[in-house]
């Protein structure tokens, strides 16, 4: 009698057991990326190591992209069983979150699939990181020429269009992912972009403008004059279009407008610490002007280029 | 307002005394970012010419209707409208141009040259001068995106509009990014030293 009930105990348990354990969420602890073609993987008991080691068992693809599968190249168990490390023949794109699937990995039970994804505050200081450093507006992606070559003279001028572009370049990019993800995109009017991007951003500088005028009419004063400069600047159409091609989240939109606004300060204030240095300088009579100013800038765009791979998170 | 200069003056006007490039100083990202290649500087050079005409003769036509105090919204507008045109027949018809050029094709609208043209001249001239100050322009800012070109081109890769010249490629860097800068400040330096030359051979 008793034996019964103990059996009937253990299977009650088994089965309350068994589908947490086909699912495989118990079995992996802890996944991350390695090396540019690694994705660790803790398992919270010894597997087998024969299994894991079998790279058909594995499937491996981009979240977005199902049917193009990742293949793995060879995996390594650690010594006490307990993680192993998937090596690919190609650098993973992590900033897509991959999804991966273990067939055979304790017998008798389902594959288990999991997802490894780089963590999201990371990959949103990324994207701050990315406009500001590695893909700067003005000196990797050639944005924005005109009115930096045209107010950088001055350190003042230099901070002054430096803050305004960027509380702009902010408040606008957001207004456009407002219009562009519950207007344009629900009716189809994806063509009608340009015409409502640009349209937005006049309307920002307007409403700015007036703001400024009525609450801080000093700080008007000194911003003022930079208003009108910000609609001629190429970044401000930029980045809008930017957000509406990769499909950008509410927080990635902050996070590139304010990294598009940043990036554009610094360039400035960099530029313009070098040109007052260049004003006491004896300049050749043809390079005087704007001339010095490009080669200048190609400077910063080389070593710009330092920043290029750059990877933090 | 009467306009003396004929429409050969116009068109010369724009691609020598007011070249938007050498000589403004307008529209500097794309001569700096997609001038590796001759046909990237016709390319754009078109769509450029294809809006600056279009769009100083739609302004140029309602120049009576337009109150002054919100002409510069009208202006963005209306070359909004022609750089959308533009954009979608180029990335219907020339998808692998189109694709080279990537974003460049969107940002005509925000260069400072066309909207300049619209308030410097077409929102006072008559719509034949506008027409003909746009395809001044246009071909004056295509002449400079191609001379930017040819010398990243030849000297970059050794070959114009994508025939081999050379046969080898004298200086890589020339088609590096960054290099777009250092051509666009030697050029401008070199026409300042034709220009001061000339200046004191006058003299002289």
């Amino acid at each position: 009698m008793k034996n019964i009930m103990t059996r009937h105990i253990f299977s009650l348990l088994l089965l309350l057991i068994l589908p947490g354990l086909a699912m495989g969420q118990d079995l992996v602890t802890a996944k991350s990326f390695g090396a540019d073609n690694e994705i660790i993987v803790s398992f919270s008991q010894a597997v087998d190591p024969g299994a894991v080691a079998n790279t058909a068992n594995y499937t491996v693809y981009e979240e977005p992209d199902p049917d193009i599968r990742l293949q793995v190249e060879f995996v390594v168990v650690a010594a006490d069983q307990m993680s192993a490390s998937l090596f690919f023949s190609e650098p993973l794109n992590t900033t897509q979150t991959h999804v991966v699937t273990i067939a055979n990995l304790v017998p008798a039970q389902g594959p288990a699939t999991f997802t490894v994804a780089k963590s999201y505050l990371g990959y949103l200081v990324g994207i701050l990181v990315s406009a500001l450093l590695i893909n700067n507006f003005v000196f990797t992606k050639y944005l924005g020429l005109c009115v930096f070559f045209g107010t950088s003279k001055r350190k003042d001028t230099a901070k002054g269009m430096g803050f305004t572009f960027t509380i702009v370049m902010v408040v606008s990019a957001i207004m456009s992912w407002f219009f562009y993800q519950y207007i344009l995109k629900p009716f189809d009017l994806n063509f009608l972009q340009i015409v409502v991007f640009i349209g937005l951003v006049s309307l920002t500088v307007q409403a700015v403008d007036t703001v400024l005028r009525k609450v801080n009419p000093a700080l008007f004063n000194s911003f003022g004059v930079y208003l009108v400069l910000v609609i001629a600047n190429c970044v401000i159409i930029a980045v809008p279009l930017i957000l509406a091609d990769n499909e950008y989240n509410f927080l990635e939109t902050f996070m590139l407008s304010l990294g598009a606004g940043g990036g554009f300060l610094l360039a400035l204030y960099l530029m313009s610490s070098v040109r007052e240095r260049m004003d006491l300088a004896n300049i050749p009579p043809t390079f005087k002007g704007v001339p010095i100013a490009f080669i200048v800038a190609g400077q910063f765009a080389l070593a710009f280029l330092g920043f290029s791979g750059l990877q933090i998170f | 307002m009467a306009n003396d200069k004929s429409n050969f003056q116009l068109i010369t006007n724009g691609i020598l005394n007011e070249n938007p490039i050498f000589r403004l100083v307008l529209s500097m990202c794309p001569a700096v970012g997609i001038s590796t290649t001759m046909m990237n500087g016709l390319m754009l050079g078109v769509a450029v010419l294809f809006v600056q005409v279009f769009s100083s003769v739609t302004i140029s036509l309602f120049k009576n209707v337009i109150h002054p105090r919100i002409r510069i919204p009208t202006y963005t507008l209306a070359i909004a409208t022609w750089v959308t045109v533009i954009d979608l027949v180029l990335a219907a018809y020339l998808p692998e141009a189109y694709a080279k050029m990537g974003i460049f094709v969107k940002l005509i609208v925000a260069f400072a040259i066309i909207t300049m043209r619209l308030e410097m001249f077409a929102c006072k001239e008559s719509v034949n001068d506008s027409f003909w100050d746009g395809i001044g322009m246009g071909l004056g800012f295509m002449f400079g995106m191609m001379a930017i070109g040819f010398v990243r081109e030849l000297l970059g890769l050794g070959s114009l509009m994508g025939y081999d010249i050379l046969g080898f490629k004298p200086l890589l860097f020339f088609v590096l990014p960054c290099a777009g800068f250092f051509v666009v400040g030697l050029m401008m330096a070199f026409f300042n030293y034709i220009e001061l030359a000339y200046k004191k051979a006058k003299q002289a």
